[in-house]
């Protein structure tokens, strides 16, 4: 459908990926794709909905601020993505998934004959059928079991046991005397058993692997990459377009205002007012003149800098916050999933088992022939094909319902640890609040006036200005017709109106921590407007829910007192303010020290060490990228409330995945004594196997309505 | 008895088959965008 005439010609061609949230139906894809057809130097544009990643070929002299533009005018916001998050597609799930496949197709096949020899294929039909199964099944083994083998050997080198363990075991083991079986023309081969278990629980896995897949694409679509680049003036004076990681010391680059700075440096030229709070987390715009430094991430606010970069975007000022989060990350590494701690009792006991079966057949002496497939049949019967599946299908059922009501959770231990956590600490700007201004009382300016403010804001993308476009345009002000509209850098928009002159622009109204501005009309005395960083819709009632799950909050920031008091009135939590990263991590390490689990809930760089510390930790779809990145999970849109929705999602989860697992423990308590008396044939085997599966599916299927 | 000889052949092969075909399909990206696949039938193609 996009077949574009190639253009051919001496030029190279370059591939561009951008992240386009707001697709999502037939028609947007209709919309870009055709839109951008026309371009000049462009070869094929392609939009994913699944990914909502538009990759584009184009010609290398058609920069990516044009293709940007291009999507802008169609009616959607796009954001060049890095290469590092176009290329990071994990390829593990594919893996799991051909796996899957190759252990589908051929347990279906040796199903076929094993039903033939359950029926009473005899003699030489029978040899043949089970040398067939074991034509089929070896490669198989040998292919789809290498994620559980791996797995397992990883495990066992370092002294540990996971649930792959006993898996391999079974399987291989299994695997080796049904061959035996076959070539002595014995009366049961298990090859079908040894190839349904990796069937099912290789099902189990790719959908946790897809699942995680899923979640990774919906945030990457949400990283704003603190600018993927910026434009660079060459020493001939010429200035061209250099992505963020080819930008390095010595260039100077020009930062528009309202764009944000891809590497540190050292203003050249120019002042104007930074909003550091992604950085810092302080709320107040911090002014920078000529001589300042300023760090990757910062946005500029008023007007235009020429900026000489003092480090590459790799390592800037970030490198120390990267030491700090890489310490945090340790202690959640040492985080045991919740199958492999049940894997630690499971492993051994089944071992036991078999091991005790055999023995005591072979005393009872039937020999040990006999002896050995009592065991094997023990060690299927036991192999924790139920017990793989209760835990990644009760997740993904959970994550996928949560995706939908706007969390997303990055992979099964967040919901394990999320289910854990019984404190909460959070960053205020950004988090508890919306972190950008809003206009407060918007009634206060004359109906009259607002068409003209209106009018005024949307020729800037200061903050400020921005907050009152929202502000006016939802209540369905038309703008007025303005004359000569021209940006001030650093003092505001101004135009005719009436043959009057007007202006918004910087307020007089100095006091600290006040956000203003004034709009004025002629001669008139100037209509002030007041602006704060309103809390977020529903923040007092998340947090008082938070406390009916016995999760008490309380709030660590990086701002000032006086702001912060202002700020958080009405919620009654405790805040300990103008806190460091690293004061941040100490306050969470002194609380897991007590035997807290900490959930952290923070947006900024500055939380990027604490939310790496916590127990587990959720981010905004407004954080920075370190933000998200080093959050478990993700929630979209305005409202707090998706942090506790996430909690109580959490902890149903964890009950359904108990129940799965006294289920698979059930299950066993009634087949062992069989297996353990010679009672299982291969048939029993299978219709056990695939009977307790789907019972543990259909539980964790309850929870298709977790999140609501 | 005979006819196994035959039938157990041309069971495998069509399985092989259709295990071919999935590989295929996934080197092919038909499976990159699952929401997109849907949607693109019902964009018009007025020309070419």
């Amino acid at each position: 459908m996009t077949a574009h005439p190639i253009v051919a010609g001496a030029e190279p061609l370059v591939r561009t990926v951008l992240a386009i949230p707001g697709a999502h139906c037939a028609g947007c894809i209709a919309k870009v794709e055709k839109g951008l057809a026309g371009i000049s130097g462009l070869i094929s544009a392609r939009l994913n909905v699944t990914s909502k990643q538009l990759s584009i070929t184009h010609a290398a002299s058609l920069e990516v601020p044009a293709l940007v533009e291009a999507v802008g005018r169609l009616g959607f916001e796009a954001q060049p993505l890095s290469e590092a998050a176009a290329e990071g597609k994990d390829k593990d799930s594919r893996k799991l998934l051909r796996a899957t496949a190759v252990a589908g197709f051929a347990s279906m096949n040796i199903m076929l004959l094993s039903v033939s020899v359950w029926s009473g294929a005899e003699g030489a039909t029978r040899d043949l059928f089970h040398l067939l199964s074991g034509l089929i099944a070896i490669p198989t083994v040998a292919y789809s079991g290498q994620p559980f083998f791996r797995s397992a050997w990883s495990a066992l080198r370092r002294g540990r046991t996971n649930m792959d363990v006993p898996i391999t075991i079974g399987v291989l083991l299994v695997t080796a005397l049904s061959l035996f079986e076959a070539m002595t023309s014995g009366r049961h081969a298990y090859f079908d058993g040894a190839v349904m278990l990796l069937f099912f629980l290789l099902v189990g896995r790719a959908l946790d692997s897809l699942m995680r897949e899923r979640a990774r694409d919906g945030v990457t679509a949400l990283l704003k990459q603190q600018a993927a680049g910026a434009l660079v003036i060459a020493a001939d004076g010429r200035s061209n377009w250099v992505r963020a990681e080819a930008l390095c010391p010595g260039m100077r680059m020009i930062v528009a205002a309202g764009e944000r700075l891809a590497a540190d440096g050292m203003v050249e030229t120019g002042t104007s007012n930074a909003d550091l709070s992604l950085l810092t987390g302080e709320s107040a715009p911090q002014r920078i003149a000529p001589g300042d430094c300023v760090h990757a991430g910062a946005l500029n606010l008023d007007a235009p800098l020429t900026v000489l970069v003092t480090a590459a975007s790799g390592d800037s000022s970030l490198a120390e916050i990267a030491r700090l989060m890489g310490e945090a990350g340790q202690g959640r590494s040492r985080y045991v999933r919740i199958a492999d701690r049940a894997a630690r009792f499971y492993a051994p006991a089944v071992h036991a088992l078999a091991a005790a079966s055999f023995i005591i057949w072979l005393l009872l002496g039937v020999g040990w022939h006999q002896a050995l497939l009592i065991a094997a049949a023990v060690l299927i019967i036991t192999c924790p094909c139920a017990l793989g599946l209760a835990v990644p299908a009760a997740q993904i059922v959970a994550a996928g319902s949560l995706m939908r009501a706007g969390v997303l959770v990055k992979d099964g231990t967040a919901l394990e640890r999320l289910a854990e956590a019984d404190r909460a600490l959070f960053d205020k700007t950004g988090t508890l609040t919306l972190g950008r201004p809003e206009l407060v009382e918007p009634a206060a300016v004359p109906d009259d006036l607002k068409p003209v403010a209106l009018a005024l804001a949307s020729a800037s993308r200061h903050p400020l200005s921005q907050a009152l476009r929202r502000a006016f345009e939802d209540d369905g002000v038309i703008p007025a017709a303005i004359d000569g509209l021209e940006e001030i850098p650093g003092t505001g928009t101004r135009g005719w109106w009436r043959g009057e002159r007007v202006s918004l622009g910087r307020s007089d109204d100095l006091r600290e921590a006040v956000l203003a501005a004034s709009l004025v009309v002629g001669d008139a005395p100037p209509v002030q407007l007041h602006f704060r960083d309103a809390l977020r819709p529903e923040a007092a009632a998340t947090i008082e829910r938070l406390r009916r799950l016995d999760i008490p909050s309380s709030i660590a920031t990086g701002d000032r007192p006086t702001s912060v008091a202002a700020a958080i009135r009405g919620l009654g939590l405790t805040a300990s303010t103008s806190m460091r990263p690293e004061d941040k991590l100490a306050l969470i390490d002194r609380l897991q020290r007590r035997g807290q689990r900490v959930l952290m809930v923070g947006d900024g760089l500055n939380d990027g060490p604490a939310l790496a510390a916590g127990h587990v930790s959720m981010a905004p779809a407004s954080a920075s990228d370190v933000g998200q990145n080093a959050a478990d999970a993700v929630f979209l849109g305005d409202s707090l409330m998706p942090v506790a929705r996430a909690v109580v999602a959490a902890r149903r989860t964890m009950r359904v995945v108990r129940q799965n697992f006294a289920i698979a423990i059930g299950y066993n308590v009634i087949a062992v004594p069989l297996a353990f008396i010679g009672l299982v044939t291969p048939l029993v085997a299978a219709l056990a196997m695939s009977g307790s599966s789907i019972i543990v599916v259909a539980n964790a299927l309850r929870l298709r309505r977790a999140a609501q | 008895m005979s006819g196994l000889v035959l039938l157990i052949p041309v069971a495998l092969l069509l399985g092989l088959v259709g295990l071919a075909a999935f590989f295929w399909a996934m080197r092919d990206g038909q499976f990159d965008d699952m929401d997109g696949a849907g949607m693109r039938i019902l964009i018009e193609d007025e020309d070419q």
